[in-house]
């Protein structure tokens, strides 16, 4: 198995590790966790595929990873921000709770 | 495969595991950090060593931090007594398991593993920073403003509303 | 003759390499690298610390400690002695995993910051290519620890310092980044050994030291204010003073761990002062042109001394900010003026050589400083008395 397969299926193992938790846990912060870790599994692949591809010289997945990681922060901020707020409205995190459009 | 890959493979996989299975939110997070640490290494292992290095300075740095603080603040006292996993992990588990699956055959039946792989490149920062100014400008400048946005909107959202005083 | 003085450990590293077979030779030069700096910084710590009590002492008209050794010198051993042998309790409920990785994690992350700074020529334990990047990675993984070391102790005032000391570290990062931006943007590049390089040489016999311009001089002072808050030295020290919340994140932590605290937040410092001398002071270069025959090292480790006296001075000599006044002038005096500052290095490039940039660039450094404080300043109006009463 060669070196990019491996990282690879590493990325795949981490996004579908990060899938996992985001669509099984129960706090709403630990969803926004499993989505940051998709997001990091990509930023491997992005990488692995910068490393051993065809055209390393031009940069492009390490561009897109910077963009990536930029954006994964900023929505982690936001989406942190939601949650503090849903949590003073209802004083929970529980996300089967969270079942009602009517505040 | 070298033996610092298997190493750091096994590390990550194990902290992303920790994260996304231990009950105690705060061992989560600190799983995570150690996640993404194990994470930044892959990328130094790479050969990118401006992306390992931002990768502990925002993720380690600020992004655990700030789940971390979003912990402080929405738990209600005491450690919970409610089971960890929601009312769907069946078809949870089920789906991210035929992910992993597709996602698993797809790579092993592919021709880009087979192919000769070419030789370390170089990526000092004097390259990246040229081309973020020359090939990667309109992208820099739309995430500036979106960071913008986000930091604007986060602190919107998470402000305490103002009570009438009498 | 100086050239030997001056490489001597260079060459004595490269003389030991030599005896060993070509497999090993690669662990046993990062092993020759990196021991040094792990005997010689916690010896400057133990330095510093008798220094820093009789230094404090004379400040406030008394003698510091004078009782082991003479003059005090050999308090150190004595205080290593003592936290060596003090019982180590860990509080029942605290989470003993996590207090236990706290200080390690400190420690290690303070060490760590030590691998970009060069102590003196060629005398570096890795010249990264992004080595200021790296730098400032690393001291943000303290802030981490400090957070570990609160929460793991399951004490409300342990986790109210913890969250201040980190709410404060984490305002005061940006301010120190981007107090470090200019120099990368005058220097061209990340690596710290090519930032040293960009200072070398001499006008006469004044160096090229980027302090010693105006945007250089406003990112020195930047730098150094947000170092002090960086370490949660005083005047910034409410997350761990005596007097307001008994030591904040640490109180649980007794014996050797609490030794490592206080390790972990004095190497800090000293990494800290390091970078300010690499990235301002022109790093191991000599003050004045007539001066280069003396080694490099005996220099970095001057300037070092000298920043250090700086930091015991301002502690013995300013009152403690409060935890408002502190974030207030981090995000609205610091974080401007550093922004600013890139503007001024911006300027300062793009105008011709000659005394017409030195006095726009003084002006454009000392308006915003004035205007901003003055905006900071808050006047006593007389208001109408409200009241709040508790819900």
């Amino acid at each position: 198995m060669s070196s990019l397969t491996s990282y690879l299926l590493l990325s795949a193992l981490l996004f579908s590790i990060g899938l996992a938790g985001a669509l099984t846990r129960r706090s709403a912060i630990l969803v926004l966790i499993g989505i940051e870790l998709m997001l990091n599994a990509a930023n491997l692949n992005f990488l692995a595929f910068w490393r051993y591809g065809p055209n390393p010289a031009a940069l492009t997945g390490i561009m897109f990873t910077i963009f990536s990681i930029s954006v994964a922060a900023a929505e982690a901020a936001v989406g942190l921000g939601i949650i503090l707020a849903v949590y003073r409205h209802s004083s929970t995190t529980d996300l089967d709770q969270m079942n009602s459009m009517k505040g | 495969m070298t033996v610092a890959f298997i190493i750091l493979a096994a590390l990550t996989t194990a902290g992303m595991a920790a994260a996304m299975g231990l009950r105690n939110l705060v061992h989560c997070v600190l799983a995570l950090t150690l996640g993404f640490a194990g994470l930044a290494a892959l990328y130094l292992q790479l050969g990118a060593q401006f992306v390992g290095f931002t990768q502990i300075l925002v993720y380690v740095g600020a992004v655990a931090i700030l789940a971390v603080f979003a912990i402080m603040m929405t738990q209600s006292a005491g450690p919970t007594r409610r089971p960890v996993f929601s009312s769907a992990w069946v078809t949870g588990s089920i789906v991210a398991g035929c992910v992993f699956a597709v996602l698993a055959w797809a790579i092993c039946s592919s021709e880009v593993s087979r192919k000769m792989l070419p030789p370390e490149p170089e990526a000092t920062v004097h390259q990246i920073g040229d081309a973020l100014m020359h090939t990667f400008v309109l992208p820099l400048e739309i995430i500036g403003l979106l960071l913008t946005v986000a930091l604007i909107g986060a602190v919107v959202l998470a402000m305490p509303e103002k009570r009438e005083m009498r | 003759m100086p050239e030997t003085i001056d490489q001597i450990f260079v060459v004595s590293k490269h003389w030991l390499l030599g005896h060993l077979p070509t497999g090993v030779q690669p662990m046993f030069s990062a092993l020759l690298s990196v021991v040094p700096v792990l005997i010689v910084f916690p010896l400057l710590f133990a330095i510093t610390t008798v220094l820093e009590r009789k230094g404090l002492g004379r400040i406030q008209n008394r003698y510091g400690p004078n009782r082991t050794g003479p003059f005090g010198l050999f308090q150190p051993i004595a205080d290593a002695v003592k936290s060596l042998t003090k019982e180590d309790i860990v509080p029942h409920t605290a989470d003993e995993v996590v207090h236990f990785l706290a200080p390690l994690l400190l420690v290690s992350a303070a060490f760590l910051a030590y691998a970009v700074v060069p102590v003196g020529r060629n005398m570096v334990v890795a010249d990264l290519n992004a080595g200021v990047l790296f730098f400032f990675a690393v001291g943000s993984l303290v802030e981490l620890a400090v957070f570990m070391a609160g929460w793991s102790s399951r004490n409300k005032y342990s986790l109210l310092g913890a969250m201040r000391a980190i709410a404060q570290m984490i305002s005061y990062e940006v301010p120190l980044v981007l107090a470090s931006v200019v120099v990368i943007m005058a220097a061209g590049s990340l690596s710290t050994v090519a930032i040293v390089k960009a200072q070398a040489g001499y006008t006469g016999i004044l160096p090229h030291w980027f302090v010693f311009t105006p945007w250089g001089f406003a990112g020195f002072v930047l730098f150094m204010i947000a170092a002090t808050a960086e370490s949660n030295r005083s005047p910034f020290d409410l997350p761990e003073g005596e007097s307001e919340i008994i030591a904040g994140y640490y109180i649980e932590y007794s014996g050797f761990k609490f030794a490592l605290f206080f390790l972990g937040e004095y190497l800090g410092m000293f990494a800290t002062s390091g970078m300010a001398i690499t990235l301002f002071l022109g790093g191991w270069a000599a003050p004045v042109s007539f001066l280069t025959w003396v080694p490099s090292y005996f220099w970095f480790f001057s300037k070092l001394l000298v920043l250090i006296a700086g930091f015991i001075w301002v502690r013995g000599t300013l009152p403690r900010l409060r935890m408002d006044q502190l974030m207030n002038f981090a995000w609205r005096f610091i974080l401007p003026m550093a922004l600013l500052n890139i503007f001024i290095a911006g300027v300062w490039h793009f105008m011709s050589v000659g005394p017409l940039r030195w006095l726009v660039c003084t002006i454009l450094v000392v308006a915003p400083c004035i205007l901003l404080s003055r905006s900071l300043k808050q006047e006593k109006k007389l208001q109408v008395r409200t009241y709040r009463f508790a819900e």
